[in-house]
């Protein structure tokens, strides 16, 4: 085993050549799942609302993008607005713009899915008191409706964020360099340590993922047993 | 520069031959893994359930590390890495075969087999417990009980969410074109490489995967209705 190999060059897979190049590695790996969640909760929740929505202009081009996007491998979307980029835009975008934007489309289809669920899941009543006592449908949307759904949904928000996070590893396809090119990068640099390279990277990974997925657990927790006391 | 769309260049000849190639060794490499992974899955998912310490330990351990790492990360893993992992025996024996394809099938396996027990877990719990226990006073043993009255019923319960995961392995079966598996998106790519026509290239693979997982997914809705259907009766 040569574990120094993965000792000498844990701060390159940490962040890169930071201090004296651009920002890399596990850095940039943080850096895309944050901006992933954050653009895709609000693409999300604007899709699926208008999946949701009664009118059929609405509804059926988010259900034609759900269906496409939640149908496609995310290899194949990170392809496309990787070679579709120059058509629509006559250049080619950064890698990581495009891996980011990539990102961001295809969990937005699956959080358009949680925000309808959770909508639906509310019992039919809210919506018809809240018109009742004079909101127009925006309005109870917005006040009544999303706040609760939003709220029973935030284990599954960070469900997602676990998948979005392993997923950012599909970057490293179009060069985008993080934790995962870094890892082949130090791979290819030293040939003599893989099975540790990538144990080190996959440990990495793991405490992300693992204590969000610990965290979503215990939100679960807390949301039913805050509602066995509400009802 | 204006953009030619060209699909007939893509879609016939020697490219519409790759295409098929691709899809034809993507639906290959993702039955195999569909298989062994139902089978590694419901290992797990019984060991966890079982009595034996040590087991429910690795089992628990395994789901939860296979579960949170990338599919990426650990296709490079057995790629890069089986060696001085697997026993020598058996890397001899891959490397006489296909190497890629079988690292391939071996990452999707072990990747899909943690959600998949995860499933089966908790199809487990919907059956009541005291079948399990009813089932031991009959004089079954843990094993025969599972396998004559919890599993069968349990299955019936999980069938939906299980064919999905399955879904999710032939989509997440093109991540191993990086690792040289020449599968439809590999092929994808080929073509983009030769002719620059990557726009179509990844319109007609991205079609073929659509249309994989609309029919499945259309299957998984006639299936539930029946169920439904069944059970109001």
């Amino acid at each position: 085993m040569h574990w120094d190999t993965v000792y000498k060059n844990f701060d390159y897979l940490l962040v890169g050549a930071y201090p004296q190049g651009p920002l890399g590695g596990l850095a940039m790996t943080v850096m895309l799942a944050i901006g992933g969640i954050f653009g895709a909760f609000w693409l999300g929740l604007g899709c699926g609302l208008m999946r949701i929505s009664g009118k059929r202009r609405l509804r059926w081009p988010a259900m034609f993008f759900i269906e496409i996007i939640r149908g496609t491998p995310l290899l194949m979307v990170v392809f496309w607005f990787y070679f579709l980029a120059p058509v629509l835009f006559g250049h080619s975008l950064p890698e990581a713009q495009s891996a980011l934007i990539a990102l961001i489309v295809f969990t937005s289809a699956y959080i358009a899915e949680i925000v309808r669920a959770g909508v639906e899941a509310l019992p039919k009543g809210q919506m018809e008191a809240a018109r009742g006592s004079g909101l127009s449908h925006v309005q109870a949307m917005v006040f009544i409706i999303l706040p609760q759904a939003l709220f029973n949904m935030i284990p599954s928000f960070v469900n997602q964020f676990v998948s979005l996070t392993k997923d950012t590893s599909l970057a490293f396809i179009i060069g985008v360099n993080e934790l995962t090119k870094a890892a082949t990068q130090v791979n290819n640099r030293t040939l003599t340590a893989p099975t540790e390279i990538f144990i080190t990277i996959a440990l990495l990974y793991f405490v992300i993922c693992y204590c969000l997925t610990e965290f979503s657990r215990y939100l679960e927790r807390r949301i039913n047993r805050y509602q066995a006391r509400g009802r | 520069m204006a953009y030619q769309f060209d699909f007939g260049q893509v879609v016939s000849g020697e490219y519409g031959q790759w295409l098929l190639s691709g899809l034809s060794t993507t639906l290959h490499i993702s039955g195999i893994a569909i298989v062994l992974s139902l089978g590694l899955g419901t290992m797990v998912a019984v060991m966890r359930l079982s009595k034996v310490r040590p087991l429910v330990w690795a089992a628990a351990i395994f789901t939860e590390f296979f579960r949170n790492t990338p599919l990426l990360v650990q296709i490079f893993f057995w790629y890069f890495g089986s060696y001085s992992v697997l026993p020598e025996a058996v890397n001899q024996w891959l490397y006489a075969r296909d190497f890629e394809f079988a690292c391939g099938v071996i990452a999707l396996t072990v990747y899909t087999a943690a959600f998949i027990a995860e499933e089966i877990r908790s199809g487990i719990f919907s059956i009541p417990k005291n079948q399990l226990e009813a089932s031991r006073a009959c004089g079954l043993s843990f094993i025969q009980a599972m396998a004559y009255v919890i599993l069968p019923q349990a299955f019936r319960v999980i069938i939906p969410p299980l064919i999905s995961q399955f879904l999710n392995l032939i989509k997440n079966s093109s991540l191993v074109m990086t690792i040289g598996v020449m599968d439809l998106t590999y092929m994808a790519r080929q073509i983009e490489a030769h002719t620059f026509h990557g726009f179509e290239a990844f319109t007609v693979s991205t079609m073929m995967y659509l249309t994989i997982s609309l029919i499945v997914s259309l299957g998984v809705n006639l299936y539930n209705r029946y169920v439904l259907h069944v059970r109001s009766r």
